[in-house]
């Protein structure tokens, strides 16, 4: 992209799992800060609602188009083209709904008389991966501060980034690479690994919590022994699973991996020289010592 | 349990009333496996997947609608990606949970996923946004037998100032409200 | 004198007749159209019967123009025309009103349809009123036949027309003939050793004397029509001269340059840049692979002559022939035109071997995850571990080994919607191959359905299940990932309503049958069609399943689609005794309808003014230019000619030409113009 077209102000919708005295508050203080050195600049849509996540989707689909969209008008009636949603689960309903109601013109009707808005169009939601990718890559080379040392980053995507892929279009769903390149960016070895788009269980975290266990269970065995010390998401429900259940598999399988898991926005911010505090790194079940450690040692 | 086929299944509107509302032609599907084999929660499922969309084409609306697996699919659309037919799989188990509640019969072993599901939204009727304070409680109220579950994790949460005891409300709340009143 | 006309209505059984009032329009040819002076309806003027009917009523009647109002043209203006001609009229007097497929067929309503009908015989006695005599075009017959590609397909049809008296030239693009069939190890459904079948045939076809074979050559163009075909062959430089060398071996063994991966073994092992593709190859001379030959690539480095290179120089010094050396570093592609009467395509299939799309397949990233091609060869004798089933990565002999069939086939969202037809079975072929080398092995099978439906197949999978002891689990996979050593395999077995979790040592995709690489290109150069997946089309896939869109050019084998050895076989037979019936006459027959450019007395010549918009539009090239000359030889005007053997027929040039100078036989303005005139417009 060129200077010109570089677009410098995004809208924000940060969606409610990563706002302030959340689950995952953390991703979002880590998203901000970062924007804050790097860019884009990132503005907060006005007044904007709960997309309704799985659970509006799962249950009525309306509803959730309803919902998703409503967000996407507002961004457009505050002026912006493009809109950033760290949270894929959001990300993901705001794009799958902006295309049902392309394809479906009688759903389209139904769902403008109920946000009393017209649709947009020309909105265009993006998930964070791809915000880095194509604003930040250049200015991450050039203000990074801090190189990490032995730090083996397994990217995980989980599902919501990449699936499904016709409607979402971005990066291969099979092996994405984008997350990995920006680990590479920042200094820190990409692990090759073969769970990157295998699913976590997603929000079943409270209502069926022993799947939940069994296939981060999976993941994290893989990561391990792909020779993983660290992984990377980009996604608040992942990470609160990856995160939170690493004492329930030790009890039920047995293996004990403590493997941080860290957004990906918090390793820039770390490889930026932010302070760890900064970026909510206190704030995780698994101690990410280790990781902030390993970006201690070596001033660029 | 077995399942006996009669001409009345087979000769009912399912698979047709299915398509009308979601679009999903299941006649596509030639029964492969593939979204199954590489269904990430088919180990705690009732139904395989391909037989769920087999219970449509053949028109046997009671054992789609009455599955437990049409909860416990995780909406990974693992199976729609993979679909050498491009059958939408997961976006069919959305239209199954729709009409399993629009006509009362979701299976009560799941009460769990249906129960979180509307905690979850009535925060988002209330609200505009999640209070997951206060979703959490909604849903550990109505499922008691969950209340010692995961006891450890919300003190913690708490202590990290990551559970917050007051809501959020926006300011188009009634935009909201009208939205629910639209498609209830 | 104005013609006598008879008008026979068909009522097509009730196919016409249920919508179309046949007596009513037979009633209204007579009343209002001047020069009818029969009209009949018939149940099926097709029939026998029917067909007698015309010919008494052209006699009986005297008629000398018919017009038969039943199905399209396209089903039986041949069968009326000569019907016709016994009863000794010109052919060309018999006119089709399509009353089928344009009016019964789609219009319910019967006065309608009727109405229609009365305006499509009146159209059609029009132009019959103006109908001349044609007679038949000749044109002479070059007796010798070309068979593109050098699989079981082009070798079969070749000999069978050679061993009928005629000559064949074969043009093959590999330096070996054999094709495919020579990379399997054994075939089902008999389990016979592919090369002992084959080589004796190889041997033979190099043997036989009507036969000429290019090898590593490709078709240039090809001009001309049936029964006269100019084919424009590209013999690439070889580097070696094949009359010189004797296949003694000594260049390769020396060749230091070893290590080129072997598209003969599916990349599986290697062989040097001047090589013979395999030991039974035909012919048995090497050829440089100019890419990976050490002289080649330092000469393009400096941009000097081959020749002039000083690295390597190896095979040379090593050729014994004297005095001139059997190997050429300076030899140039050379070009050849043959004449040629007919053409049988024979140019195969191409094994999906690039699987990136299957990213949950590893898109090929695991080198244990092997095609069906490059199964065969590991399981060859002569292949790079000599027979033994060692899996590529460690060369490890696999214990746990998974099938998986309907690879890229039967698979729309990776862009092919068709069956392989061949992977069920060569799936059970090599389960049995398998165990058969790996004793103690288990050998699991992916399948949806099971399409073994030749003679002896169901047997032969079954004899896999039961005898042989392999599992087959009904189920497409999912995934396959890596986990050590070890391939886990994702699928599931949906009898049972199970996901299945097999952790194997290597991984067989039973990939698909494709078209070659180049086949549109290919078909656009021969002017024949293609289907969406582009294997060629035969015209008619029932009734001329050998004939290609192009008259004089055949199809034979796995160009056509996905089939097995047998089929395979039996249809090169059938090509070759479709060329050797039109070999087999002096002169061929063609229909009249052609164009012509108008010749006209001096001093005009002809009206054609030599603008050639004529010759753009033409699809079939069969305009040329023409100088008309002066006795001293000098050029009074360039005019258009049409090449009657070229033309089809279809009018383009009729209809473009500005100064109307061109006339289509059949089709002239004053019978089309007939026809619209007589259409009543209200
Ligand atoms: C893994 C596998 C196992 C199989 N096992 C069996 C089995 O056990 N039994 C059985 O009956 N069948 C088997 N088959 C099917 C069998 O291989 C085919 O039926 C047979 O090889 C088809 O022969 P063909 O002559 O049509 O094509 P090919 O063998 O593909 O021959 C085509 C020839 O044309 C040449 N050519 C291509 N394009 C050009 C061009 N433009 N100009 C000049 N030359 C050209 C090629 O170089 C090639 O030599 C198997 C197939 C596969 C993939
Ligand atoms: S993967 Fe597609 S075609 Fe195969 S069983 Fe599932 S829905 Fe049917
Ligand atoms: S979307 Fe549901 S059914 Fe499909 S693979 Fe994922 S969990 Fe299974
Ligand atoms: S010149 Fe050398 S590298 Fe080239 S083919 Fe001859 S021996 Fe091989
Ligand atoms: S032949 Fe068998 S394996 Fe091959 S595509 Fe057809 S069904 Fe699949």
């Amino acid at each position: 992209m060129t200077e010109e077209t570089k677009k410098t102000k995004i809208g924000y919708y940060p969606g409610c799992a990563i706002t302030k005295c959340s689950t995952s508050e953390e991703y979002g203080t880590s998203v901000l800060g970062v924007s804050r050195v790097i860019g884009p600049e990132l503005v907060e849509i006005d007044d904007w609602n709960c997309c309704g996540a799985s659970s509006a989707h799962a249950t009525n689909h309306k509803l959730s188009t309803a919902l998703s969209v409503r967000n996407i008008s507002l961004a457009e009636k505050d002026g912006y083209d493009e809109v950033l949603a760290p949270c894929p689960m959001c990300s993901q309903r705001l794009i799958i709904s902006q295309n049902d109601v392309h394809e479906d013109k009688k759903l389209r009707e139904e769902v403008e008389d109920a946000i009393e808005m017209p649709i947009s169009s020309n909105v265009k939601v993006s998930n964070y991966l791809e915000i880095i990718k194509n604003y930040s890559m250049d200015e991450i080379a050039e203000k990074r501060k801090k190189k990490p040392e032995g730090l083996k980053v397994a990217s995980y995507y989980g599902c919501l980034l990449v699936r499904p892929p016709k409607i979402l279009k971005f990066d291969d769903p099979e092996n994405p690479t984008t997350m990995d390149e920006i680990v590479t960016a920042i200094g820190a070895e990409a692990v090759d690994w073969e769970f990157k788009t295998n699913c976590c269980g997603g929000g079943f975290t409270l209502s069926r919590p022993n799947v939940v266990v069994k296939l981060t269970h999976d993941i994290l065995e893989g990561a391990a022994d792909a020779g993983a010390n660290a992984i990377a998401v980009a996604c608040p429900m992942c990470h609160a699973n990856l995160d939170m259940r690493q004492k329930n598999i030790e009890k039920e399988y047995g293996r004990r991996f403590n493997i941080p898991i860290v957004y990906i926005s918090e390793l820039i911010g770390l490889a930026l020289g932010l302070k760890p505090k900064d970026l909510g790194m206190d704030k995780h079940f698994i101690d990410t010592d280790f990781v902030v450690d390993a970006f201690s040692n070596i001033e660029e | 349990m077995k399942i006996k086929i009669t001409t009345k299944e087979l000769k009912s509107d399912f698979a047709k009333e299915v398509k009308e509302r979601s679009g999903i032609d299941v006649k596509k599907c030639y029964q492969c496996g593939k979204c199954t084999a590489g269904c990430p929660v088919a180990y705690e499922m009732d139904y395989m997947p391909n037989q769920i969309i087999r219970f449509v084409q053949l028109g046997l609306r009671r054992e789609a609608l009455t599955s437990r697996t049409i909860w416990l699919c995780a909406s990974c659309i693992t199976c729609s990606t993979r679909c050498p037919k491009e059958v939408k799989i997961a976006e069919l188990m959305d239209v199954l949970r729709e009409m399993a509640l629009e006509e009362g019969v979701a299976n009560p072993m799941e009460k769990n996923i249906t129960t979180f599901h509307e905690a979850f939204l009535n925060s988002v009727k209330k609200h505009g946004r999640i209070s997951e304070f206060w979703m959490l409680s909604e849903y550990k109220r109505k499922r008691p037998k969950t209340a010692l579950q995961d006891i450890e994790i919300g003190p913690q949460l708490m202590l990290k100032g990551k559970l917050s005891l007051t809501p959020h409300d926006i300011k188009g709340k009634k935009s909201i409200k009208r939205i629910f009143e639209k498609f209830k | 004198m104005s013609k006598k006309i008879g008008v026979f209505v068909c009522h097509c059984g009730t196919n016409i007749s249920a919508t179309v009032d046949v007596e009513k329009v037979a009633e209204e040819a007579k009343k209002n159209n001047p020069g009818v002076s029969y009209t009949t309806t018939y149940k099926y003027m097709c029939s026998d019967p029917g067909q007698k009917l015309l010919r008494d009523k052209i006699k009986e009647e005297g008629l000398d123009g018919v017009v038969v109002a039943a199905c399209s043209p396209k089903m039986h203006e041949h069968t009326f025309r000569n019907a016709a001609k016994k009863a000794g009229m010109n052919p060309y007097h018999v006119e089709i009103s399509n009353l089928r497929e344009q009016c019964s067929w789609v219009h319910p309503d019967k006065p309608t349809g009727t109405e229609k009908s009365i305006d499509l015989v009146r159209m059609m006695t029009e132009k019959t009123r103006k109908d001349k005599s044609l007679n038949p075009i000749k044109v002479p017959v070059t007796k010798r036949a070309l068979v593109i590609g050098g699989g079981i397909a082009g070798i079969q049809a070749a000999l069978d027309i050679a061993d009928a008296g005629h000559e064949v030239i074969m043009v093959e693009r590999e330096a070996s003939i054999g094709g495919h069939m020579a990379q399997l190890s054994e075939t089902f459904p008999t389990l016979d050793c592919s090369q002992c079948i084959m080589t004796p045939k190889m041997v033979e076809l190099a043997q036989n004397e009507n036969i000429k074979l290019y090898t590593w050559s490709e078709i240039e163009s090809v001009d001309g029509y049936l029964g006269n075909f100019d084919v424009k062959i590209r013999k690439k430089a070889r580097s070696v001269d094949l009359d010189l060398c004797t296949g003694c071996s000594s260049c390769w063994q020396v060749c230091p340059s070893k290590k080129i991966k072997s598209e003969f073994d599916m990349k599986l092992g290697n062989r040097t840049a001047i090589y013979i593709p395999f030991p039974q190859a035909i012919p048995s001379k090497p050829v440089i692979d100019r890419e990976h030959c050490l002289l080649f690539k330092d000469a393009r480095k400096k941009n000097i002559p081959p020749n002039d290179s000083k690295v390597c120089r190896k095979c040379l010094d090593v050729c014994p022939i004297a005095p001139v050396k059997a190997i050429d570093y300076s030899q140039e592609d050379e070009f050849i035109t043959e004449k040629i009467g007919a053409i049988i395509v024979a140019t195969g299939f191409k094994e999906l071997d690039d699987t990136s799309m299957y990213g949950e397949y590893g898109g090929g990233k695991y080198q244990d995850v092997i095609t069906g091609l490059q199964f065969e060869r590991l399981a060859s004798a002569s292949g790079p571990t000599e027979g033994e089933i060692q899996r590529p990565s460690d060369g490890k002999l696999p214990e746990i080994i998974v099938f998986i069939q309907c690879v890229g086939s039967r698979d729309p969202a990776k862009g092919c919607s068709y069956c392989s037809k061949t992977c069920c079975m060569y799936t059970a072929k090599h389960t049995m191959l398998y165990k058969h080398k790996v004793h103690d092995g288990h050998a699991y099978v992916f399948y949806i359905d099971i399409r073994c439906a030749g003679k002896d197949y169901e047997e032969f999978w079954l004899r896999a299940v039961e005898e042989e002891g392999a599992t087959y689990l009904r189920g497409r996979v999912s995934r396959i990932y890596k986990k050590g050593d070890k391939l886990v395999v994702l699928g599931a077995d949906t009898l049972t309503g199970s996901v299945v979790e097999i952790e194997a040592d290597m991984v067989v995709l039973a990939s698909a049958m494709k078209a070659q690489d180049d086949a549109e290109k290919f078909a656009q150069k021969l002017s024949i069609q293609y289907n969406k997946d582009k294997f060629f089309s035969e015209i008619h896939p029932k009734l001329k399943p050998v004939e290609s869109s192009s008259a004089g050019i055949f199809l034979a084998g796995t160009c056509q689609g996905p089939k097995d050895i047998p089929e395979t076989v039996a249809q090169a037979g059938a090509a070759a005794s479709k060329v050797l019936a039109l070999l087999s006459a002096d002169e061929l027959e063609r229909e009249p309808v052609v164009a012509k450019v108008d010749r006209l007395p001096a001093p005009i010549f002809s009206t054609c003014i030599g603008c050639f918009y004529c010759k753009r539009v033409c699809p079939y090239g069969a305009i040329a230019e023409e100088d008309i000359k002066a006795r001293d030889g000098s050029v009074i005007k360039t005019v258009a000619r049409v090449n009657e053997g070229l033309c089809q027929g279809c009018g383009l040039c009729a209809a473009t030409c500005r100064s109307k100078s061109v006339e289509l036989a059949g089709f002239n303005d004053e019978q089309v113009y007939a026809e619209i005139n007589s259409v009543e417009f209200n």
